[in-house]
């Protein structure tokens, strides 16, 4: 019932896709001895033609996905052609090209498609791969359920941080109001954490994983000398290490989704550029024909 | 001696309750005063508020009423147009001074006794009159329960609030432990000091969703949310500290308490008007929460000169209930009108083969089918009035003289925006419905026959009959194909109409459960018997109920029955000794469960637990043994039935985790689906292009909320409508616009008024209230000139003025019914991840 898109339709455009490979590779052994491979050749003029076209048609996807009032298909039948299409793109565009190189806006388109190409072997991996992980880290909820429990366990740290000591107190404060989740595009995708701690007044020191937070209660548990603070104190490291898990999980969250979106950011525009090349590229041979 | 020489007033006409209904009523009364002259007036219309139409006066402001039924014309003194609340409400205050109707405010009537043919109505404040006649137009929200202490009437103390927004920075009691209590509450707790005052020890009465809400801001020590347990007002007294105008005592487990306060707000619920109405002594029908006194064709309930009229007679519209007022004053001056709704009466009998004034058509459809014959007249002029009239010709020259007359009468009907119901002409020999068809319609034969065929058995139905009681009882699709006899008329009930009616009537509920039950032991068991054998066995095997959660029966019991669920869903669990229990098999209704018990096992191997609302047909050894002895018992299928029952369950058996997420659906409520959308967490990348789909498909928005929801074994059942069996969102919606298409889609129609009831009664949470969304800018607009929001972008707009002055209305999935390619959440998946699965495709989840 559920496919993923290598698998849609028992692979159906895998074997489109190699069939059209089979083809333009068939066309390319036919280059005789008299003039070596190269996109001149008739054979290179068609295998160019192929490559320009399958290379507009790839690009109408990202009309497809948004034609919601409908159009040929399923948008997961073009994606899962999008896939395999692109992949024999990279050999159509190789044997049009016969890898005859230079300082050029021939290579420029090229050098374009590959980018865009091996982006999209990018994309494909995390598709296929990130989402069970992420399933599997939100524990059956969603990024807002999991929000929603860190505020929860935020607002229990701070009532019980108050039935302990000042120090106490000014620890869990400044860990959880110096907390910091997600940030810029990097942070995001590494998932790094830049929360901090203060330590004393004015002295503010990076608190990666909430540890220090964690082991400062955890020491000062045995220590204590008033039975209530111990007990108060001992539920606070429950709710912190609790937190802490949170905490992880959503900085994981946070960075799978990223890299389940930012490939785009390379993939779409250089696509733009490559439309571009290839104009020039198709305008430039003609011009010189 | 009369009553004036009591000192009490007398009338001819007392109305009670100045809604929609008592207005039209009074209105009617002051233009025969003025006909006549009189000097004083004739009739008295008390209201217990400050103002008139109360319910409508408590809309939120700027609301937009709708004026539904469209094709019903209107017919008052007062007059009524679909506009905003204010709009209503100032035109009907200007024909209150305009007519100088006699109205009373603030004279809340409390009790009505009756002595030697008059009426003596006390009012709350102590007052007394007399009348010959009452008209009870008082609606079935009732009035709120007041607090019953010194101060109740207190005008800082109130039984509703409006807006939450309106009060800023005051400490405002709440009394109540309700839902309304509690989002009263949360919703001035914002800017307000809010104590919640809870009678009992917990908020036992709350919804799951309120209770955890309420806890919460309770336990949240920087909120200033507290509540009282325990306690109750002891009295509210005003203070001279204009700071604090109010302190209220309280008796609380510690002790009193007294609180200084800026208001009171208390919400103890209503008190249903069914209780006063039965204090005069009418009679209702049965116990039902939503049954309806029984009426005659002018009104009048089996208390002689006792009226009902509008919501509380079952006529929830505002314009019906106008209508009423207009005609039950007639009624009661002798002057037998026909009522407003009379030419829809004509418009339906256009067409019969015969000619006959409609009101001798409709006694005569009466008199012809036995189970309606008990009915008042008004029940089943409603009945017809909502109902298709079918009418068979054979194919030929009458077939096409009446196609003419019918396209003459829609002709002349055309301008009529909705267009009145005509009669449906068919050709004899056409199907009426097929197998497999979602409709939920009921059937009686007036004339002729029916031809119903079902596994390759066809029967003739004849006059008097009716069909199709299975889906509309099991809420599943046809399971038979039904084809117009000879010379066959016809009346299609809807479903709505047929629940209601079904609740309200007893015979009429007994005469078709015992036919359904027929039915069904016939289909499950012998096919080939004679309705007249099965007759005493259906009468001997009782229909039984279960909660959602009830156990049928639990493992290890000694089994002697086995059960045919007629609707609903069943679960079966096994434990194994030390281990945990395994769910292992979902039935629904037509299918058997605990047929072992008689079939060689009198032990229950497993425990079966209804999961949602359910109802089966139960069958003890004996009736199931008089079955087996019919002639042509399916013996041999129920056995090949059984073992691949047997099958299944052991496979489940050994499958814990396909049982726990079998278990996990059927928490989620799909027992009762028919269309759910399901999420692959394993292949859905988090676009959301299935709710830009939506929102795109759709006027712009979504009815669809893809991260919310629950998920288990990554199985993610998002926000959205899964087009249940038997709709909650159907059950109470006055325009009859939630419909149900013959695909099964659960739609809602352009005669949504915005009530919010299927908003309310929809226990996921699918259906929202919305203002339309401006029209997406074309493509081109949006790239060359950044108008608007591109395709597939989020809106984020603001309503227009005129999209607010239309009001909000109810939006639902309706699975894309008119989309050629499916649904359009699906289409749209790149991944493949969203799919509509059917009940039947469950099973294959687990993989």
């Amino acid at each position: 019932m559920f496919e993923n898109i290598l698998r849609y339709r028992s692979a159906r455009y895998f074997w489109w896709s190699l069939a059209l490979v089979l083809v333009c590779v068939g066309i390319y052994v036919t280059h005789g001895r008299a003039e070596p491979p190269n996109g001149g050749t008739w054979q290179g003029y068609t295998l160019g033609t192929v490559g320009a076209l399958l290379i507009v048609w790839l690009t109408w996807l990202g009309v497809r996905k948004r034609r919601y009032g409908g159009g040929v298909g399923s948008v997961q039948g073009w994606t899962s052609a999008h896939v395999y299409l692109g992949t024999a793109c990279l050999v159509i565009g190789s044997l049009h090209s016969a890898l005859q190189f230079g300082w050029n806006v021939h290579t420029l388109a090229y050098v374009l498609m590959c980018l865009v190409i091996f982006s999209g072997f990018f994309g494909l991996y995390v598709y296929v791969n990130y989402p069970r992980v992420l399933s599997d880290n939100r524990l059956g909820g969603n990024r807002e359920s999991l929000f929603g429990e860190l505020f929860e366990l935020n607002e229990r740290g701070l009532a019980l941080a108050r039935r302990c000591s000042v120090q106490v107190q000014q620890a869990v404060n400044s860990a959880i109001e110096r907390t910091v989740v997600g940030g810029g595009v990097w942070a995001q995708l590494s998932g790094a954490d830049h929360s901090r701690i203060e330590t004393e007044p004015g002295k503010l020191i990076p608190h990666p994983d909430q540890q220090l937070a964690i082991d400062t209660i955890a020491s000062l548990i045995p220590r204590s000398e008033k039975a209530q603070e111990v007990v108060a104190l001992e539920e606070l490291l429950s709710v912190l290490c609790r937190r802490q898990t949170i905490l992880r999980r959503l900085r994981h969250d946070i960075r799978m989704q990223g890299w389940l979106q930012v490939w785009l950011y390379v993939h779409v525009p250089v696509t733009i550029a490559l439309i571009g090349a290839l104009i020039v590229h198709i305008v430039t041979t003609f011009f010189y024909w | 001696m009369s009553p004036e020489q009591h000192g009490e007033q007398h009338f001819g006409i007392a109305i009670v309750g100045s809604g929609p209904g008592g207005l039209s009523a009074a209105a009617r009364a002051a233009f025969h005063d003025r006909e006549s002259g009189a000097v004083t007036p004739s009739y008295v219309l008390l209201e217990g508020f400050s103002a008139h139409a109360k319910t409508i006066q408590q809309y939120q402001k700027g609301k937009h009423v709708m004026a539904e039924p469209g094709f019903l014309d209107l017919r008052s003194d007062f007059g009524f147009r679909e506009g905003t609340r204010e709009s209503i409400l100032d035109g009907w205050s200007a024909s209150l001074a305009e007519n100088t109707v006699n109205i009373r405010y603030g004279a809340e009537v409390t009790r009505i006794s009756q002595e030697n043919h008059v009426f003596t109505l006390h009012t709350a404040d102590g007052g007394r009159l007399t009348a010959d006649n009452v008209v009870l137009g008082i609606g079935t929200a009732g009035n709120p329960r007041k607090l019953g202490v010194p101060g109740e009437n207190l005008l800082l103390v109130q039984y509703q609030l409006d807006d939450p927004d309106e009060y800023r920075g005051e400490t405002i009691v709440v009394v109540g432990a309700g839902d309304a209590a509690i989002e009263n509450a949360l919703g001035l707790s914002k800017q307000n000091r809010v104590i919640i005052v809870n009678r009992g020890a917990e908020f036992s009465r709350a919804k799951e969703g309120n209770l955890n809400a309420v806890l919460a801001a309770i336990n949240n020590p920087s909120l200033p949310f507290d509540c009282l347990y325990e306690s109750n007002v002891k009295e509210v007294v005003e203070t001279p500290d204009a700071k604090t105008p109010l302190a209220v005592t309280f008796n609380t487990p510690e002790g009193e308490k007294t609180i200084d306060c800026h208001r009171l707000i208390a919400r103890l619920g209503g008190v249903p008007p069914r209780k006063f109405v039965e204090s005069i002594g009418v009679t209702f029908p049965n116990d039902k929460p939503d049954a309806i006194p029984e009426l005659s064709r002018t009104y009048e309930t089996n208390v002689p000169g006792l009226y009902i009229i509008g919501a509380l007679a079952g006529y929830p519209l505002i314009k019906q209930a106008m209508n009423q007022g207009y005609d039950v004053v007639e009624f009661i001056r002798g002057n037998l009108i026909k009522p407003a709704d009379h030419p829809l009466l004509e418009y339906q009998f256009h067409c019969m083969p015969f000619l006959r004034d409609a009101d001798d058509v409709l006694a005569m459809f009466q008199q012809r089918i036995p189970m309606f014959r008990q009915l008042n007249a008004l029940a089943f002029r409603e009945l017809l009035i909502e109902s298709n009239v079918m009418v068979a010709y054979p194919a030929g020259p009458l077939l096409v003289e009446a196609q003419a007359k019918l396209k003459a009468l829609q002709a002349q009907l055309a301008d009529r925006n909705p267009r009145p119901r005509t009669p449906r002409l068919i050709r004899e020999g056409d199907y009426l419905y097929r197998a497999g068809e979602y409709a939920a319609s009921f059937f009686t034969i007036i004339e002729g026959e029916v031809q119903v065929e079902e596994d390759g058995y066809s029967r003739t139905l004849e006059r008097g009959q009716f069909f199709g009681e299975s889906s509309l009882i099991s809420g599943r699709p046809r399971i038979d194909s039904a084809r117009a006899g000879a010379s066959c008329i016809l009346i299609e009930t809807p479903r709505r109409t047929m629940v209601k009616l079904l609740s309200s009537n007893e015979e009429v509920r007994a005469g078709v459960d015992w036919i359904f039950v027929v039915r069904e032991l016939r289909r499950q068991f012998a096919p080939e018997a004679e309705f007249t054998d099965l007759r005493e066995i259906a009468l001997a095997c009782p229909i039984r109920q279960y909660r959602a959660g009830e156990a049928l029966y639990a493992q290890n019991d000694p089994g002697d029955v086995m059960h045919l669920v007629r609707r609903g869903s069943v679960t079966l669990t096994r434990a194994v000794a030390g281990g945990p229990e395994t769910l292992v098999a979902e039935l629904r209704s037509g299918e058997l469960v605990g047929q072992m018990a008689l079939m060689g096992d009198a032990v229950r191997r497993e425990t079966a637990v209804a999961s949602v609302a359910t109802e089966t047909i139960e069958i003890d050894r004996r009736n199931f043994l008089a079955l087996m002895n019919k002639r042509g018992a399916r013996v041999e299928s129920l056995q090949r039935k059984v073992s691949q029952r047997l099958l299944t369950i052991s496979e489940m058996e050994v499958r814990q985790e396909s049982g726990n997420l079998m278990r996990f659906l059927m928490n989620q409520g799909l027992g009762e689906a028919t269309d759910t959308l399901i999420i692959n967490e394993s292949l859905c990348v988090g676009c959301d292009n299935c709710e830009k789909a939506c929102a795109e498909t759709h006027g712009g928005i979504s009815r669809l909320n893809r991260s919310a929801g629950a998920t288990f074994a990554r199985i993610h059942v998002p926000v959205s409508c899964r087009h249940c069996e038997h709709p909650h969102c159907m059950k109470d919606c006055p325009p009859n616009a939630l419909q149900r298409a013959v695909n099964g889609e659960v739609f809602i129609s352009d005669a949504c008024i915005g009530c919010g009831n299927c908003e309310k009664n929809c226990p996921y949470g699918v259906i929202k209230l919305a203002y339309e969304a401006p029209k997406k800018p074309g493509l081109l607009q949006w790239i060359l000139f950044g108008i608007g929001s591109g395709p597939g972008e989020e809106a984020g707009y603001q309503p227009s003025k005129s999209a607010k002055e239309k009001g909000k209305r109810a939006v639902k999935c309706d699975a894309c019914m008119n989309r050629r390619g499916g649904a359009a959440c699906v289409a749209a998946c790149p991944t493949g991840a969203a799919q509509r699965l059917s009940p039947e495709q469950f099973i294959d989840l687990l993989g």
